[in-house]
């Protein structure tokens, strides 16, 4: 297959992470860190060419009928259990799977070559390339595999290089505890993923995606209607699968690592903890989606668990102070945004807009969350502080940085002509297809969006103008305002890439037509947000904190994310630890260690006994061996005679 | 009266456990050599007892006590040697000095 | 049925035997141990020599009498003061020595008792070996030769030479 050199993006980056892994420490920062932006610049051609070809070459059979096909273009077989549990690994292009290659190639060439400058001189730096290697490299892993079980296997993996970036300051306490808590709740989340996957994959015999999502009604048939606890057995599998992808893409209640997880440097919240890994559980659900088309329980589910995920982080992200948990708490909402489109996203109902809409919005939302955050880290670079109430007036100082951080702004709120308008309204529109309720509900968090998102814009360059004093804020290095341009620029145009043709859920070509009742109702809203933002936060004033006294424990609420954090506190420590692990470790200690502490003891006293024996008096010895010789002597003769 | 086989083999017995007593209770090492040497006799004495009695036209028990009889002189002399060596290091041949072999 | 001055040499060897052994490893004085002891191997030499086999009795003089026994004295002699008491031995220690030797004893006499009958049998008679089938077997390569160990013996023999003089050389 003439796509094959397709799997040179995740040989390219792999090679790198173990290069400068290894030898990266005796390289000089600099090298390092071009090396690591070259490889990934040659990474980022060669992705774009597979995905270019793909979506626009005709020879290679792409589309057969008007409908695109799946390649697989790299099919190897990696552990051959029996017959049927055989695990491959290879590379498999589908709309979905090539879109995310373009998204996951920019987003991580722009952090590389962001981090050049705002990484600058810091410690590990050389690690730090290598970890946005081995990052690269299981993303993109994940997002070209194959089958499930492969899937799987890269999604522990951007889980471990999540894990070693948000840890990255591993001297900060704050960050060894995020990047712990990062990596375990999506382990324990992935328990289900894992379980989910095993469910399935015993009643379909097979891992693979392709016959999988091909005849989902057959899938779904073998499982001859087996129930557990009231619901049939996919459902259960699906839903334990889509619990893994709630867990890496935040959703409640699994949410709690994403905001910690801002404790990493800047670049990488941008690259991971925005952009891509944390749409893993986006695209896992739309890469199965065909299996969650025909089960209406799982679907309802994702629906229910995203609606209220964004309109529980919009509602949390317009009290924050620190601006990148605002902007967490952003991603949080918008991924929501995705899931519930998916959740709604019927095939009956308006051709299954939702999950075109969707994969747009993670397209449009990966390059201007990217932007908004690399913003956050340019800003952060200048005054050295997370918290709003070290800002203010920035405009003046930064003028790159802040039209880059309005066009963000505007592009979430969707505002046209940015991107974000047109993929948020293809949402509304699935939404308001699928039932009111939810085309309401999502409108009025869209409208918080704004409002929130405005707060963050005025309070950073608006507001007051504070004395700096003799450290007066500048402009970021040429390689950190060339990814804000550059990104900027991607979010003005995306919105008018024609997405409809290239990614439908079943691949045929959808046609996409604004509605302007549904358009024009969510510019109204915007706009609204953004009025009530400007009226507030435009100039300093005693606004909000008239607004925050009027609803105090509302605001206190909000501002401790309603207490989600203690309550896991609560449970973990006093229920399970205090009622469950206690016991069992005491168990453990006393009854399992004790047996072998018994053991080790009696040994040691036997061998204290017998110690005195070992005399080095050669006589001694003698008399053993001849009472021994004599000892034999005698037993044989007993016997024989 | 007969001399019987018995009768030669009764007196190496007591040889061979006179060795053994000396072997055990000495704490002179060249006493013990002496000791070592009446357990090898005695040996000596039951091969050839043994072979004349029993295996008159053969000659290998014979021959088993001349090997025996080279290879006790040739101990010997490497006891000996070794006994002088210790004797120079810790000016007497006491066994008990040989403990610290145990280190 | 024997002559009886063979039956008498019988019980002066036997008697010479035992008296001489037990005296070897209780005398308190070490030369006179040593000597004991030559006279225990002059007595395996006199039963060698009465059972007929006078060149292991010839070997057994000159090499044990003759040679062993010089290295004894001599190395007695530079090791040790003359006249010198062995000390007292602790009881515990003899306990042990005579536990073993006697426990040793017992099991071979019971072993010699049981095969009662089979250990009373006589010397056989007509019995000749002369000098020079000895000297054939020792190095002949036929079955029953000894060429191979009589080479090994005498290798041994050189080995131990040069080791001992090695481990006495002074440094």
């Amino acid at each position: 297959m003439e796509l094959s050199y397709t799997v040179a993006v995740l040989i390219i980056p792999v090679f790198m992470f173990l290069f400068l892994g290894i030898v990266g420490v005796k390289l000089s920062k600099k090298t390092a860190g071009i090396l690591g932006t070259v490889a990934m610049g040659i990474t980022t051609v060669i992705a774009y060419t597979a995905a270019l070809t793909y979506f626009f070459g005709t020879d290679q059979g792409q589309v057969i009928d008007g409908v695109r096909q799946q390649l697989t273009v790299l099919d190897l077989t990696w552990l051959e259990f029996t017959k049927n549990l055989v695990i491959k690994i290879g590379v498999l292009l589908d709309p979905i799977s090539a879109m995310m290659l373009i998204v996951i190639s920019t987003v991580s060439f722009m952090v590389h070559l962001y981090s050049l400058g705002y990484m600058d001189g810091e410690r590990g730096f050389q690690r730090y390339y290598a970890f946005l290697s081995l990052f690269t490299f299981s993303m993109l892993g994940l997002v070209l595999a194959t089958n499930i079980f492969q899937m799987y296997i890269f999604w522990e993996l951007v889980g471990v290089s999540s894990y070693l970036l948000i840890g990255f300051y591993y001297t900060l306490p704050a960050a060894v505890s995020a990047s712990k808590k990062a990596f375990i709740v999506t382990r324990f989340a992935d328990l289900g993923f894992l379980i989910g996957i095993l469910i399935l994959s015993f009643y379909t015999d097979t891992f693979d995606f392709i016959s999988l999502t091909s005849d989902p009604q057959a899938a779904i048939s073998t499982a001859g209607g087996a129930t557990f606890l009231g619901c049939s057995v996919m459902t259960w599998a699906l839903t334990l699968i889509f619990m893994g992808g709630a867990g890496k893409s935040a959703m409640f209640p699994l949410h709690i690592w994403l905001p910690d997880a801002m404790e990493g440097p800047t670049p990488v919240s941008a690259l991971i903890h925005a952009a891509t890994m944390v749409v893993a559980g986006v695209y896992l659900v739309a890469r199965l989606f065909p299996l969650y088309a025909v089960d209406a329980t799982a679907l309802d589910i994702i629906t229910v668990v995203g609606a209220f995920t964004a309109f529980y982080a919009a509602a949390v992200a317009c009290v924050q102070s620190d601006i990148k948990r605002v902007l967490a708490f952003s991603t949080i909402s918008q991924i929501a945004f995705m899931i519930t489109s998916l959740g709604v996203a019927s095939p009956e109902l308006h051709h299954g807009v939702g999950y075109m809409a969707s994969m747009f919005h993670l397209f449009t939302h990966a390059m201007f969350k990217a932007l908004l955050f690399l913003c956050a880290g340019a800003i952060i670079h200048a005054v050295h502080s997370n918290e709003m109430s070290a800002m203010g007036g920035l405009r003046k100082y930064m003028p790159i940085c802040h039209i880059a951080f309005l066009i963000g702004c505007l592009a979430i709120a969707g505002i046209p002509p940015f991107a974000g308008f047109f993929s948020k309204d293809e949402i509304l529109v699935a939404a308001y297809a699928n039932s009111p309720l939810w085309g309401v509900w999502l409108s009025v968090v869209a409208g918080m969006t704004a409002f929130y998102m405005f707060r963050l814009y005025y309070k950073i360059f608006w507001w007051n103008n504070p004395d700096y004093g003799h450290h007066t804020p500048h402009e970021a290095p040429m390689t950190m305002t060339f990814p804000l341009i550059f990104l900027g620029l991607v979010s003005i145009v995306a919105g008018f890439i024609p997405f409809g043709e290239f990614v439908t859920w079943n691949h045929e070509e959808y046609v996409i037509h604004l509605d302007w009742s549904v358009a024009g109702t969510s510019i109204v809203i915007a706009l609204i947000g953004i009025a009530l933002a400007t009226v507030m936060y435009r100039k300093e004033n005693n606004i909000p904190e008239q607004l925050a006294n009027r609803f105090r424990g509302l605001w206190t609420a909000a501002y401790h994310r309603f207490y989600m954090d203690e309550l896991y506190q609560f449970i973990t420590h006093k229920i399970i630890f205090a009622r469950i692990s206690k016991p069992i470790a005491w168990f453990d200690r006393r009854i399992i260690d004790g047996t072998m502490d018994l053991l080790a003891n009696v040994t040691n006293s036997a061998s204290f006994a017998v110690r005195r024996m070992q005399s080095g008096s050669v006589q001694t010895y003698v008399w053993f061996y001849l009472v021994g010789a004599v000892a034999v002597a005698a037993i044989t003769i007993i016997c024989l005679i | 009266m007969e001399l019987t086989m018995m009768m030669y083999i009764i007196p190496a017995m007591i040889m061979f456990g006179c060795g053994v007593y000396g072997f055990i209770t000495r704490r002179n090492m060249i006493a013990i050599l002496i000791s070592l040497e009446l357990m090898l006799n005695a040996v000596d004495i039951n091969f050839a007892v043994f072979n004349r009695f029993l295996f008159p036209g053969q000659m290998e028990g014979m021959f088993f006590s001349l090997f025996a009889i080279g290879l006790a002189a040739a101990e010997t002399a490497l006891a000996i040697a070794i006994v002088i060596n210790v004797y120079r290091a810790v000016r007497n041949v006491d066994i008990r000095q040989l403990t610290k072999m145990k280190f | 049925m024997e002559s009886l001055g063979s039956i008498i040499a019988y019980f002066i060897i036997a008697i010479a035997i035992i008296v001489f052994s037990v005296l070897a490893v209780t005398s308190g004085k070490i030369l006179r141990a040593a000597t004991y002891l030559l006279f225990v191997l002059f007595a395996t030499a006199g039963i060698y020599f009465q059972i007929g086999y006078e060149f292991l009795g010839a070997v057994q003089i000159a090499v044990y009498a003759g040679g062993i026994m010089v290295l004894f004295v001599f190395s007695i002699l530079l090791t040790h003061k003359p006249g010198a008491n062995a000390p007292r031995l602790a009881n515990h220690k003899r306990w042990l020595g005579l536990s073993a030797a006697l426990l040793g004893a017992g099991v071979c006499l019971y072993s010699l008792l049981s095969y009662g009958s089979f250990m009373m049998q006589k010397m056989p008679d007509n019995f000749s070996i002369d000098i020079h089938s000895i000297g054939q077997a020792l190095l002949s390569t036929d079955k029953f030769g000894y060429l191979l160990p009589f080479e090994a013996i005498s290798i041994l023999l050189l080995a131990c030479i040069i080791g001992g003089v090695v481990i006495a050389r002074k440094r």
